[in-house]
């Protein structure tokens, strides 16, 4: 019997930037090697042998302070000394659990457990794109795959590409988040002008950002334009909700988008 | 304030959403202007603790979450007594096609706050967390500045407003993890351990946070709390139905030409959400199935978009009514890659502690796989669905089941899709075969199986 040409296996998106290699998608990096028997057990690092950033302590002492108890700041802890490095070096736990005082390892095993912290280097810049259910439908793999293809092209470095789910913007399908900044919707296109922002460190995509000031979705701002759908169109279904209505039935339409437009939140 | 006659608010739609466009809305002066913490003020002088319990119990809001539980019930079980009491925030919305409560902490921080605060009267709780998601830094900064104004505006922290109640608020970044969002996961995950779901009983309401009594509700319910002292119980109850009070925010995205937030009094018509809202799917396209409450819903088809948009009427369509997230899907998708999305999602998710959510989201994924390869035979479609019905009600908490219940249902009611899926897939390897010619044949027999 012939063996069937299989089509090819979609590869998860860190297996390609995985310097160590493809990994399981769903095992923690790490998790073949064998376990080192000649180290000593896990101690708490003593605070006045470590070094430790100034800032980074005062920081971690002011988030335990907070909670009842001090192992509640593990992951704000964490969050500021990934801030620092850009990632979760062995130095940087080691500094986390000295002012903590807890071991390394448990901080390893909360920083393996999370997504967004970060034990190897990935770069200080992130590119998270969603891929999920609404962004999918909305061609998000395609912005994706451009995104990665223009860092590849133009050796974009410090910079982690990665599909990420779900950012909770789908009014913006497909969105990416850039380092924190929510922008979209994107297209294939806009893929040019995010890698060349990131590497000359600009604010990428002004205006598309959620938090920018005048933020509008395309549609909003078609409307906004002049010759729009005017503020308040009054119609036989404006005021509570009337019977149903289609889109395409021309006087329900408008007075819909007029009444979508007081209703939408954004 | 003008009623229709079938008691729905026929005049300002908007209650959540009310001025959320008014510029610095998340600004405490602004907020202050347009009436905020007026509730807060009634609560601590006008009203004891029972009876704020007790409007809260009598408007019949319900959680906005997903398990729709009344919100005034799941306070009512926090036990009486000196003892520390928590009330966590949930703000870790991580849901594929939900993002409702981004815009209400983003824009309206303060009405959070107040919700909060009144929330911790009736409860009695003195330590409050919000727990918000890592990615949404952000509407986290926004809430930080937020509780700092409101600290310094003495509505937080020791005898608030001069009264003899103290409460402290603290902004919780998580990391991450989906799974944080589950009640029990979000109370390990704050404590500083890995985000794992907790068995239940106890409940958290008697050992939750630290092992103290602890109330944890969603940001919507927690907003909706200050309309409701402000509106009075009888008067909120007169929104939505009788089952299903208030009014909801509702996410729409998908296959929609407006896609986004819009808050509608619950038992409205879904079309009138999907068409008259959201514009309904692009010209020349027709509804193919929906999700009704976020990707972890059962699908329900273009029929069933003529029901009443409420907790109850979505439960009988054998679906649920969720955090209220309406994702749209039209006739010109296959559900097989909406599976595969679903189900990748699911997987990575899983924290791994129990093995039917572990495991069952990883066949889930290898065996769409198999069907997008070509490799799979009609008998592999039975599989899937027996893996879903395995996995469903057998873990700690509902994350398996949230993949399970709507691939089962795409199984169901969509199987011509894929079993076209399977088909095509096959008939494309065949057709790849032929191609080959008998070197290459020769090449692909020498390099041994794939």
């Amino acid at each position: 019997m012939t063996s069937v040409p299989r089509p090819e296996r979609r590869e998860p998106a860190h297996a390609q930037l995985d310097p160590v290699g493809p990994a399981r998608p769903t095992a923690v990096p790490g998790w073949d090697r064998p376990a080192d028997l000649s180290k000593a057990p896990g101690t708490v690092p003593e605070l006045a042998e470590t070094d430790v950033a100034p800032d980074l302590r005062a920081e971690i002492e002011h988030r335990m302070s907070l909670y009842p108890d001090r192992h509640s700041a593990v992951l704000p802890a964490l969050h500021a000394a990934q801030k620092l490095y850009g990632w979760l070096p062995p130095q940087a736990i080691d500094e986390v659990a000295a002012v903590m005082k807890v071991t390394p390892a448990y901080l390893s095993s909360i920083a393996s457990f999370y997504d967004m912290l970060n034990e190897r280097p990935v770069g200080r810049h992130s590119v998270y794109v969603c891929t999920s259910v609404s962004c999918s439908l909305s061609d998000a793999k395609k912005v994706y795959g451009a995104i990665l293809d223009e860092a590849e092209r133009t050796g974009l470095e410090d910079t982690e590409v990665r599909e990420f789910a779900c950012l909770g913007a789908c009014d913006m399908q497909p969105m990416a988040s850039i380092d924190g900044r929510y922008v979209g919707p994107l297209d294939v296109s806009d893929a040019a002008e995010i890698v060349a922002s990131i590497r000359e460190g600009r604010r990428p995509l002004p205006g598309r950002g959620l938090e920018d000031e005048d933020f509008r979705l395309p549609y909003e701002a078609a409307e906004a334009a002049p010759g729009g759908t005017p503020e308040h169109e009054a119609g036989p279904t404006d005021r509570g909700l009337g019977p149903s209505h289609y889109p395409d039935e021309t006087p329900e339409a408008k007075a819909t988008e007029g009444r979508n437009r007081r209703r939408r939140g954004e | 304030m003008s009623h229709d006659r079938d008691g729905r608010d026929g005049n300002g739609d908007l209650r959540l959403l009310k001025d959320i466009d008014e510029p610095g809305l998340a600004g405490i002066d602004v907020y202050e202007r347009r009436g905020g913490y007026k509730s807060l003020r009634k609560a601590l002088e006008e009203m004891d603790p029972d009876g704020v319990l007790e409007a809260l119990e009598a408007s019949g809001l319900r959680g906005r979450g997903g398990a729709g539980f009344s919100m005034g019930k799941k306070a009512s079980f926090i036990p009486k007594g000196t003892m520390d009491k928590y009330i966590c925030c949930n703000a870790d919305e991580s849901e594929p096609g939900a993002f409702k409560d981004r815009l209400l902490m983003q824009k309206n921080p303060h009405r959070l706050i107040e919700g909060i605060l009144i929330a911790s009267i009736a409860a009695g709780a003195n330590q409050t967390f919000i727990y918000v998601r890592g990615e949404y830094s952000l509407q986290a900064d926004i809430l930080e500045q937020a509780v700092a104004d409101a600290y310094a505006k003495g509505y937080v922290g020791e005898g608030i407003m001069g009264s003899d109640h103290s409460t402290e608020l603290v902004v919780h970044r998580g990391a991450g993890a989906y799974i944080c969002g589950e009640e029990s996961a979000l109370l390990d995950s704050l404590e500083g351990k890995r985000g794992h779901p907790r068995l239940k009983p106890p409940f958290p309401a008697n050992r939750g946070l630290f092992q103290g009594p602890t109330l944890i509700n969603n940001v919507e319910t927690l907003c909706n709390v200050p309309l409701v002292l402000e509106m009075g119980a009888e008067e909120y109850k007169r929104l939505g139905t009788e089952q299903s009070p208030g009014t909801k925010v509702v996410s729409v995205s998908g296959d929609v030409q407006r896609p986004g937030n819009y808050e509608v009094p619950l038992g409205i018509p879904a079309r009138e959400i999907v068409y008259g809202l959201a514009g309904g799917p692009r010209p020349g396209r027709r509804v193919k199935c929906w999700w009704p409450g976020g990707s972890s819903a059962p699908l329900l088809e273009e029929k069933d978009l003529d029901l009443p948009y409420s907790f109850e009427s979505m439960a009988e369509a054998g679906s649920m009514l969720g955090s209220g997230s309406i994702i749209v899907v039209d006739d010109s998708r296959s559900l097989v890659p909406l599976a595969m999305s679903t189900a990748e999602f699911y997987r990575h998710e899983s924290c791994g502690k129990c093995t039917p959510c572990r495991e069952g989201t990883n066949w889930t994924v290898k065996m769409l796989e198999r069907i997008d390869s070509g490799e799979a035979t009609p008998m592999d479609l039975e599989i899937l669905a027996q893996v879903q019905t395995n996995i469903i009600g057998n873990c700690l908490c509902v994350l398996g089941d949230s993949m399970a219940m709507p691939i089962g249902s795409m199984l169901e009611k969509f199987r011509p899709d894929f079993e076209a899926h399977i088909e095509e897939a096959r008939a494309r390897n065949d057709a790849s075969i032929v191609e080959l010619g008998a070197a290459d044949l020769a090449n692909v027999a020498e390099a041994g199986p794939v």
